[in-house]
């Protein structure tokens, strides 16, 4: 019988997609710091 | 400021940007409801398809980055250290999203979230190497010796690269061999149908295309962030001259 991980396999998705979204959001900022930066 | 620092967001990047998120949104419903569920592990297989894919664009980003490197020496252009800097920073991202989210996988099919098996012991030992990069970086001050020194050791890191991916070809391992190995029963080997073959490779191109969109932009802020940093330079050796 299949055996029932699909809450395994939510994390696992969960995980690459935050990690994912996370590091685009990292690039948005430091791009933000660096237009400040270039401002002052 | 000079030209790179005024130049306009590239419409070739938008476009990138759009297709890889769409890709993305396209390989995620292929992986959840296109390829078939597999029989002995459930649901969580379909965690494959963006671990391996997180695994290729890791060594994507750590082969630019060597490649760069390589160059650097060669030429001694710093855009290229920042280019070597864009290809470590994003691979050291997509290999621990590989990690994590092999560990999860991991959990119901070995009854563990961890084991030092050769290959994962090699791609701990390779993130580390590859952090520790980071860390060499923050460590010198001087832009020139910073870039050398960098690129010396992003060379030397790359060692771990292939070893990592041959890890479970030569050595005894738990991990799945997909590509010409054995699916046996007590390992986590499967055989691929079609459409699981094809989410696959769509995965593989949608994280690729992934991959080129978050480098240009890496690439565009290391450049700026160069300039900025020469300008300020020039600017404190003005006044102390002064």
């Amino acid at each position: 019988m299949t055996p029932d991980t699909t809450a395994y396999m939510i994390a696992g998705f969960s995980v690459i997609l935050i990690g994912v979204i996370g590091y685009m959001l990292s690039l948005v900022v430091r791009n933000w710091m660096i237009n400040h930066r270039q401002r002052k | 400021m000079d030209s790179i620092t005024k130049k306009p967001f590239p419409r070739a990047l938008l476009v990138l940007d759009i297709l890889a998120a769409v890709s993305l949104a396209v390989a995620l419903w292929m992986a959840l409801v296109y390829a078939p569920r597999e029989l002995v592990m459930g649901d969580v297989q379909r965690v494959f398809y963006f671990h391996v894919a997180s695994a290729w664009t890791g060594m994507l980003g750590y082969l630019l980055a060597v490649i760069t490197s390589i160059a650097f020496l060669r030429t001694g252009k710093m855009n290229l250290d920042v280019a070597s800097l864009a290809g470590i920073e994003i691979g050291l991202v997509f290999t621990a999203l590989c990690v994590i989210s092999g560990s999860i996988w991991a959990r119901p099919i070995w009854n563990t979230w961890w084991t030092w098996d050769p290959r994962l012991t090699t791609a701990f030992i390779m993130e580390l190497i590859y952090a520790a990069y980071l860390l060499l970086r923050r460590g010198v001050e001087d832009p020139a010796q910073r870039a050398r020194l960098s690129a010396v050791y992003a060379i030397i890191g790359f060692i771990t690269v292939p070893l990592t991916f041959l890890s479970i070809r030569i050595f005894r391992t738990i991990h799945p061999v997909i590509f010409g190995g054995e699916a046996s029963v007590g390992s986590s080997n499967f055989v691929m149908s079609s459409q699981m073959l094809q989410a696959f490779l769509f995965s593989l191109f949608a994280f690729t295309l992934l991959f080129a969109a978050f480098y240009w932009h890496r690439l565009r802020l290391g450049l700026r962030q160069q300039q900025i940093e020469a300008i300020e330079l020039q600017r404190r050796q003005d006044e102390e001259e002064e």
